[in-house]
């Protein structure tokens, strides 16, 4: 790994019950919480039910009252976004939990084995990898049609050899730190080598690059609802918000937008969040 | 790269669930039910599904490379045919907002790195904002703002140069987003170098080091990422073309997958695959021109 | 301020040239420069001559670099400075705009970083680079600019000009590299040379041909200003020596009466910390205050119990190019109970392959190694591990080697359980990491810290102390010192021969320097090539050289009797 230059001494930082944390790592945490509340409670933050309908309230613009606004049933926006929470998150997580599973496997095994095995698996990974994501996923998605277990594996092995990419070079590049020759030195055997200093450094990065890929992984199924090919709309999953309210684009702009940015805002704390557990192992290993 | 793509299009054809014949008798009539052997006899007939795994697998790479992708199993044409018409679009919208976007990354990382404080962190927020937008948030912001709600643009795109703005623009500002930060963490290392220092030394103003020697280090690695782009420029050019209703192999590409007709899904996959083959190649020759380092090698 | 700010406070000195025979060319006064709130330069002032060589000296963190840049005006961003006097040759230079820096910038003032790998653009020809100067001070025309800086390439002695502008700078050798660098910064004959470091990372050979060409230049009336952490090297080039520590000059003269008659305790300490062959069987270091310490004994050397045989060592390595390259040729060599083999060459001669080959890290293509009269280096991994603890190594970055989650406890437990005596318990294998803590001079409180954390010299005793923990009774030392400081350097070299005398380890030393192999060797092997072409008692082999490449690289080893 190159060397990152540790935050920037300028880099403003407020004392947060003693821990030195940057405001926008404060934001992110605080969104992630209330995405995780969200998921695990939704009735705590919404007294409406997602599926109330107000026929003599449809289409209402964002107020006071409907921060998010209201569909063509009357149903508080808002309410179904959080309420969607859950089903997007879970498709996140899995997808994203299917694809790591997948990276390490593949990841381990050419980085590990060398040789024949390597150049195979690198070889199908960076056809695979170099290949846009969203052809892969609809690939899955015409096979098996569209369903949100589809739509968790479509996104799970649409990402997933970018991640075995990293894995595999995350494994070269530790193999030859000088710390691994010197545990060999020691006379440490080649499987206590890999178990105490190989497996856990190569793993290392790969938790902050999970926390940014659950961002990602949110972002692209919704992509995937968007065409219509994800969970089907009754739900209030995120990505399928979106696909009921395009129809409306030209009338009723916030049931399109406000969910999107929902997305992106949780996307971006995420990353966010990926970002700066990344420069705390960086900085804690250089 | 592009026959492992298309073992893979041929092992998904396989997948579907079920024998193939019926499941394409019930996308073509619409009903679920089980259809008599005699009832699929033509289909299978029609599709070459009698025939053993081996012998349809090579018959398909055959067709191949005599430009067959094989037959729809919802319009009954050649694939060729349904794609062919479609691609101009896609590859005038998509190479467009390539360019675009390389232009407005450059600009803004030279403009904005190492600057004041206030100004690096403009510039680095605007691409970690941007680069994290889904193409279909964009498309729908600028669709409502730009068409619906200060009627500039046609909301039906067209391919013609005025519905052109906004699809490419839907493209272009994340791909932006994304090339800047790159083209900026690397900028910003290769600023430090001593032979910037040198430069320097020499007379050199801070402008035109950047100029003339940081930024063709700094382009590198975004060259590199720019075969990547191209991917995800492709999956954001089905999504844009869907948004501003653009004719172009988005549109024929969801109507397949809703219609799971998968001969022309892998079909389109197969297109990309050649186009993208082109395209690592051109970035192979793009690095190649900016880093004499790697010519003559490999 | 202890900095004096004339130079003729030791004009009787028969050894420094004429002085004053020109007016001051560069006039410093009280310089200070900021990184934020921390003062980094601290009020410094100095001045340089026409035709005369100041430089200014000192370890890393000494400020002087950064007294360097300020000169041309790149402290870097974050920074402030001020000075009651900076004056180039009636030019004032603390009030530039930034327009009229770059007009001073390259026309006054040459700047030669070191090494021009990194330091010359490498996208870019290089007779571009020799020409740039000229064409951003509106020099001739472009094809005019081309022709100089051929003149200029074959003007510093680059074999074949014409051939080598139109190369890139990562198609020369070091040497060469180098030699483009100052073509540049001499392309428009600057009134002064500022040379930041301009020989670190080079061979000795080449070091003494870059030096050569800056003495050229100053006879030709250039003033030069040579930054180094070297005193050796300064010798051979200064008329006056400047001292840093911490942001001041805390000892100024001609060159021969700082290196040969300091007034300052740092000078002293500075000089007394170069190892060579006069340091050799003593201490680098006063030993610290409070302790008072007899005289030690030095353990004999057993020269009937060979520790490690090498026999007939060769490796051919496959390059990528399908072309066979010999790395290591017909390597042959005995070390013996309690004796420092020290192996010299330059950089690409073979010394460390063939360290990791006495390891048995990697596989001779012929030839073996014994370790104490037993196979070892071409026996099976799973036969040669339970040997592995009678072998340590330390390496040249201590810190890569260290795993980076463990702190120093965990290092050195580990490093513990894969001796012949394996703690039986959590409490003695702490016990244990302590006394080792305590051998090479840290203590307790270390234990828990992260190697990250430690300086350079903390993290080099630890990577001894770790060394040391499965008691083995031979260490490779594959250029332990070369990335310290002068000082930390004499307190590591010092650890060493303590530990040698109270242990009785051997050690296989390999080292670039030369002065570094002759204090700590009782033995030498010279390498070039891949072949051992000199070996023997150290002073002979220092005092009598039989090999023409031995006598050569002895005669470029700048050394300080040379100021």
């Amino acid at each position: 790994m190159t060397v990152s230059p540790l935050p920037t001494a300028g880099a403003r930082l407020v004392r947060l019950d003693r821990l030195r944390i940057r405001p926008s790592t404060a934001v992110s945490l605080i969104v992630v919480l209330w995405v995780l509340l969200a998921t695990i409670a939704p009735d705590l933050l919404t007294n409406r039910s997602p599926t109330a309908i107000d026929l003599g309230g449809t289409m209402q613009a964002p107020s006071w009252n409907h921060p998010f606004g209201t569909d063509q049933a009357g149903r508080d926006l808002f309410t179904r976004v959080i309420y969607g929470a859950r089903q997007s998150m879970g498709i996140g997580l899995g997808a994203t939990a299917l694809a790591m599973v997948i990276a390490v496997l593949l990841g381990f095994t050419a980085g590990l084995a060398g040789g024949f095995l390597d150049a195979v698996i690198t070889r199908v990974v960076e056809v695979t990898f170099a290949f846009p994501a969203l052809l892969l996923a609809l690939l899955v998605i015409s096979v098996r049609g569209p369903s949100q277990a589809t739509e968790l594996i479509a996104v799970g092995i649409g990402s997933a050899p970018g991640y075995a990419r990293m894995v595999r070079g995350q494994v070269l590049n530790v193999r030859q730190a000088a710390y691994i020759e010197a545990a060999a030195a020691l006379g440490h055997n080649r499987w206590t080598v890999i178990r105490q200093h190989l497996f856990p450094n190569a793993m290392r990065p790969l938790v902050a690059v999970m926390t940014l890929g659950i961002g990602q992984s949110v972002v692209w199924a919704s992509s995937l609802s968007f065409l219509g090919l994800g969970v089907p709309p009754p739900s209030s999953e995120w990505g399928a918000l979106l696909d009921a309210g395009r129809e409306y684009i030209t009338t009723s702009w916030w049931l399109e937008i406000l969910p999107g940015l929902v997305i992106i805002v949780v996307a971006l704390a995420a990353t966010s969040l990926g970002r700066t557990l990344q420069h705390k192992l960086e900085g804690a290993a250089s | 790269m592009v026959i492992a793509a298309a073992s893979l299009t041929f092992l998904a054809q396989l997948l579907m669930p079920g024998d193939r014949a019926t499941a394409l008798m019930n996308v073509q009539t619409g009903q679920q039910k089980r259809w008599t052997a005699a009832e699929l006899a033509p289909v299978n007939k029609e599709f070459g599904f009698d025939r053993p795994l081996p012998v349809q697998y090579l018959h398909y790479l055959g067709g191949l490379f005599r430009g067959d992708l094989g037959t729809s199993y919802t319009q009954h044409r050649p694939v060729t045919q349904v794609i062919g018409g479609q691609l101009a679009p896609t590859l005038i919208l998509t190479l467009g907002a390539l360019v675009t976007a390389w232009v407005l990354a450059v600009a803004i990382t030279v403009l904005t790195v190492k600057r004041t404080r206030a100004v690096s962190a403009l510039g680095s927020t605007w691409e970690a904002l941007t680069a994290s937008l889904p193409n279909y948030w964009v498309g729908v912001v600028l669709l409502v703002v730009f068409a619906v709600k200060l009627p500039l643009f046609p909301v039906i795109g067209g391919s013609n140069a005025w519905g052109t703005v906004l699809p490419l623009a839907t493209l272009a500002i994340p791909l932006a987003g994304f090339l800047g930060q790159v083209t900026r963490d690397e900028l910003e290392k290769v600023l430090d170098q001593p032979f910037v220092t040198t430069a320097r030394t020499r007379g050199m103003s801070d402008t035109a080091v950047r100029l003339r020697h940081a930024l063709r280090h700094a382009v590198l690695p975004a060259i590199t990422l720019s075969g990547w782009a191209l991917g995800a420029l492709v999956s954001g050019a089905i999504i844009t073309e869907n948004i501003f209703a653009r004719p172009g192999i988005g549109q024929v590409l969801v109507t397949a997958v809703n219609t799971r007709d998968v001969p022309t899904v892998s079909g389109i996959v197969l297109v990309v695959a050649v186009a993208y083959v082109v395209a690592n190649l051109l970035v192979d020759v793009a690095y190649a021109l900016v880093d004499p380092r790697l010519r003559g090698r490999s | 301020m202890t900095a004096p700010t004339t130079l003729d406070d030791t004009g009787d000195d028969a050894a420094a040239p004429a002085p004053d025979a020109a007016p001051d060319l560069l006039t410093v006064e009280n310089l200070r420069v900021w990184f934020g709130t921390t003062e980094v330069v601290k009020g410094i002032s100095f001045t340089a001559r026409p035709g005369r060589c100041l430089a200014i000296v000192g370890e890393s963190g000494s400020g002087k670099s950064v007294t360097a840049r300020t000169l041309v005006g790149l402290t870097g961003a974050n920074s402030r400075m001020s000075a009651e006097r900076i004056d180039l040759a009636g030019v004032d230079l603390t009030r530039q705009s930034d327009r009229s820096w770059r007009s001073i910038r390259g026309r006054d003032i040459g700047f030669v970083l070191q090494d021009a790998l990194v330091s010359l653009d490498q996208l870019r020809r290089v007779g571009d680079e020799v020409a740039e100067p000229l064409r951003l001070h509106g020099w001739g025309n472009k094809r005019r600019r081309a022709e100089r800086a051929v003149e200029l390439l074959d003007a510093v002695g680059v074999p074949e000009p014409e051939l080598r502008a139109r190369q890139r700078p990562y198609e020369l050798s070091g040497g060469l590299r180098q030699r483009a660098l100052i073509a540049s910064a001499i392309a428009l004959d600057p009134k002064l040379v500022i040379a930041d470091e301009p020989t670190t990372a080079l061979d000795v050979t080449v070091q003494a041909q870059v030096l050569d060409l800056l003495a050229a230049s100053k006879t030709r009336g250039t003033s030069i200003i040579l930054i180094s952490h070297d005193l050796s090297v300064v010798a051979r080039l200064a008329d006056e020596v400047a001292v840093m520590r911490r942001g001041e000059i805390v000892e100024f003269g001609t060159a021969h009466q700082v290196l040969h008659a300091p007034t300052h305790d740092y000078t002293q300490h500075l000089l007394d910390a170069i190892p060579s062959e006069h340091t050799r069987g003593t201490r680098l270091l006063r030993p610290p205050e409070g302790t008072t310490e007899g005289p030690r004994t030095r353990r004999p050397v057993d020269r009937d119990r060979p520790v490690v045989q090498a026999r007939n060592v060769s490796k051919v390595f496959r390059g990528p190019d399908k072309i066979n390259r010999t790395v290591v040729d017909d390597v042959s060599f005995d070390l013996y109970a309690g004796e420092t083999l020290g192996i010299v060459g330059e950089s690409g001669s073979g010394k460390t392959t063939t360290a990791r080959i006495t390891l048995a890290l990697l596989e001779a293509t012929s030839g073996d190694v014994l370790l104490h009269g037993q196979p070892w280096s071409d026996i099976p991994t799973a036969a040669s591990r339970p040997l592995r603890k009678q072998i340590g190594i330390i390496y040249q970055d201590p810190l890569s080697s260290f795993d980076p989650r463990w702190p120093v406890g965990r290092i050195l437990s580990d490093a513990l359980a894969t001796g012949s005596r394996p703690p039986s318990s959590k409490a003695e294998a702490q016990e244990r990491a302590i006394r080792l803590l305590e051998q090479v001079g840290l203590s307790d409180k270390h234990l828990t810290t992260a190697p990250l954390r430690l300086s350079g010299g903390q993290r080099q005793r630890v990577a001894i102390a770790r060394a040391l923990a499965p008691e083995p009774g031979i260490i490779v030392c594959d250029e332990p010192v070369s990335a310290l400081d002068v000082s930390v350097q004499a307190q590591v070299l010092d650890l060493l021969t303590e530990l040698q005398d109270d242990l009785g380890v051997s050690y296989l030393f390999i080292s670039h320097d030369l002065g570094v192999i002759h204090h700590v060797s009782d033995r030498i092997l010279v390498m070039k090539s891949g072949k051992i072409i000199e070996q023997g008692d150290a002073d002979d082999v220092f005092q009598q050289p039989q090999h023409p490449y031995t006598q050569r690289l002895l005669t470029a080893l700048p050394q300080l009797a040379q100021a």
